[in-house]
């Protein structure tokens, strides 16, 4: 089973992150972290390739520009066993659609039979890359995962859903996306950590993919965030829970 | 300091380890003054936390000192003194010694499974009668046949409750001072061996501490580590290691703390804005940051001294004698500057200065470092 993992290098949400005032494009330094929300898909990458036995193999697949590489040696000292990185001038600023074509041509270039990828990345929250790689793949999508299994030469999943949970099947290939909390990652271990600079990784180009930057995307402005205004105080003398309780009905909350 | 990609990453794993795992856990353990360390230790061990630069053949890492550095620094950093000092004790207080000099069934049957978290294991030197001055000890272990029959008693000894098995320092002759000594492992189970009494501390009142009693104790002979009356020499090196432990986790407490108290400093405000427009905290915390870094470096210039396979005595006395006053400092003014909140137990401030006061004490007190250096450099007579 040949499994590609969809992961992402951003800077690290702890610090403050900085936006290039002539481009309005997030700065990225040279350090760079997995995204949090791809530890996830890597795991359950990783158990799926256990469980399919020798044979499996786990590629990171992923369009940034390399920098250091931390974030992918982290997802390798997991245990992933190599990476291949798209890392490209042109595709700086990149629209999803752009990125979903470019993930999808190296995923397609190593051949895939599962495809597994976060819900979404923790810097640029479209939400819709992992979907948009599926079509242009022509593989069907089984999203929003909780629990992922292999059964009968099928990928099964448990699809979270605002009511509970359906349980949604295809068979390879096929893309999954993987919530937070579907399974807990592993972490790196000191042989994992020594192993990782050893594993291959390919950097690929546009040209390499055969594919053009056709970016749709513009950002034409970029404002602060509004400061927050100062809470209502409600003075309850008997009757304060009925003000909140309008308060979360305005707020649609309740 | 050649740190590489592998150092910053491992640095990583040990950081979102001792914040995952170990902190959400340390107000627990205070409260019941005790960690389960064999499920800690065996956690870490698959992690390959336990014994880096340990022989893989029992289950080290055989990885470079740097890697030790790394792993003291950021358990430095822990909500809690104790599990540094658990750990530091399995790893590099009881152990060394065994995988220096000790036998391949005792590495086999003792280090082995320390290394992989399923042994817990204490270093028992100090006596009531005898702390620093490790020459005055008197628990004696006599030759019977293949035996060895011990008595005698250990004071304040790290892990005591928990542990597996001992690293006891014994006479087993009647040769005086410092001759006549041996590192012997003791299995917690052996019929005669009891903790008679658990010790109350002032701080790492989540690692369990005990008075260790040895009444006609039988192990092998084949337990002691290395040449029977060489203990003490032993013992010396061991304690070398020991020192380097608690200074370079040193670093990361303070460093720790200073970052806490940065932040607080920024937040609370009193007198209209908030107290880190003070030029006097701000230059206080910058002189702390100094001899923290000063620390830092000199930890660093150790750790190479010892890649390269000098002898580290002298360097660790300085580092140890430094970190245990620039803790004692760090603890001191960081708790001054949270104020009345510094002074409340909910408040990080107060169990940090409760547990790294120990720093001057144990290991070698302030006064032992001063003793190792003042004859190290002369001023002996």
């Amino acid at each position: 089973m040949r499994i590609a993992v969809c992961v992402k290098q951003i800077p690290d949400p702890a610090a403050p992150y900085e936006l290039d005032p002539e481009t309005h494009f997030v700065v990225r330094p040279e350090d760079q972290v997995l995204d949090d929300t791809d530890r996830y898909g890597v795991e359950v990458a990783l158990q799926l390739a256990e469980a399919a036995g020798d044979d499996a193999s786990v590629t990171l697949v992923s369009m940034s520009p390399s920098g250091s590489l931390q974030g992918i040696r982290q997802a390798l000292a997991m245990g992933a066993d190599k990476a291949v990185i798209v890392d490209d001038a042109s595709l700086r600023g990149a629209d999803a659609l752009t990125t979903s074509r470019v993930i999808a041509a190296a995923i397609g270039r190593e051949g895939y039979d599962v495809v597994v990828a976060g819900t979404e990345s923790t810097d640029g929250y479209t939400g819709v890359v992992p979907q948009q790689i599926a079509e242009v793949l022509g593989a069907p999508s089984l999203t929003f995962a909780r629990k992922v299994e292999a059964v009968d030469g099928k990928i099964r999943i448990e699809r979270q859903t605002q009511a509970g949970y359906d349980v949604v099947e295809a068979a390879p290939p096929v893309l999954l996306t993987v919530t937070s909390g579907a399974v807990e990652p592993r972490y790196p271990t000191f042989k994992g950590i020594m192993q990782a600079k050893q594993k291959p990784i390919d950097t690929l180009t546009c040209t390499d993919l055969g594919v053009t930057a056709d970016n749709q995307q513009v950002i034409t402005s970029v404002d602060p965030v509004p400061a927050r205004q100062a809470g209502e105080i409600v003075e309850d003398e008997g009757e304060g829970h009925l003000r909140i309780v309008a308060m979360l009905e305005e707020a649609k909350v309740i | 300091m050649p740190f590489t990609d592998e150092h910053h990453d491992f640095r990583r794993l040990v950081r979102s380890f001792v914040v995952q795992e170990i902190d959400p856990h340390v107000e627990e353990w205070e409260a019941k003054g005790m960690m389960p360390l064999h499920d800690v230790f065996s956690q870490m061990a698959e992690l390959g936390m336990i014994g880096l630069e340990y022989d893989p053949e029992y289950g080290g890492q055989g990885a470079d000192h740097l890697f030790t550095v790394i792993l003291a620094e950021e358990f430095g950093r822990a909500a809690g003194g104790s599990i540094g000092m658990a750990l530091g004790v399995q790893a590099d207080m009881a152990t060394p010694s065994l995988h220096e000099f000790g036998s391949e069934e005792l590495k086999q049957r003792y280090l082995a499974p320390a290394l992989r978290g399923e042994m817990v294991c204490s270093i028992a030197v100090t006596e009531p009668d005898a702390g620093s001055d490790v020459a005055a000890i008197r628990t004696r272990a006599d030759s019977d046949g293949d035996e060895l029959v011990i008595n005698g008693s250990k004071m304040y000894i790290t892990n005591a409750l928990q542990a597996d098995w001992m690293c006891v320092l014994a006479r087993t002759s009647d040769e005086g001072g410092h001759h006549g000594m041996s590192q012997i492992v003791v299995p917690a189970d052996a019929p005669g061996f009891e903790v008679s009494r658990k010790l109350d501390k002032l701080g790492m009142r989540a690692s369990d501490t005990g008075l260790l009693t040895f009444s006609d104790v039988r192990v092998p002979a084949a337990n002691i580590i290395g040449t029977p009356g060489d203990g003490f020499r032993q013992q010396m090196a061991q304690f070398v290691v020991e020192r380097m432990w608690a200074a370079y986790g040193a670093v990361g407490s303070c460093e720790m703390a200073l970052d806490k108290t940065k932040g607080y400093l920024k937040e609370r405000v009193a007198f209209g804005k908030p107290l880190l427009h003070n030029q006097y905290l701000q230059y206080r915390l910058a002189e702390l940051a100094v001899e923290v870094d000063l620390l830092k470096h000199y930890n660093y210039a150790t750790a190479e001294a010892y890649s390269r396979g000098e002898d580290t005595t002298r360097f660790a006395a300085i580092a140890k004698i430094k970190a245990g006053r620039l803790l004692r400092e760090v603890a001191d003014w960081c708790l001054q500057f949270h104020g009345g909140i510094g002074y409340m137990e909910e408040t990080w401030t107060a169990r940090f200065l409760r547990d790294n006061r120990l720093m001057s004490i144990g290991g070698g007190s302030d006064e032992t470092m001063l003793q190792v250096l003042a004859r190290a450099d002369g001023y002996w007579m």
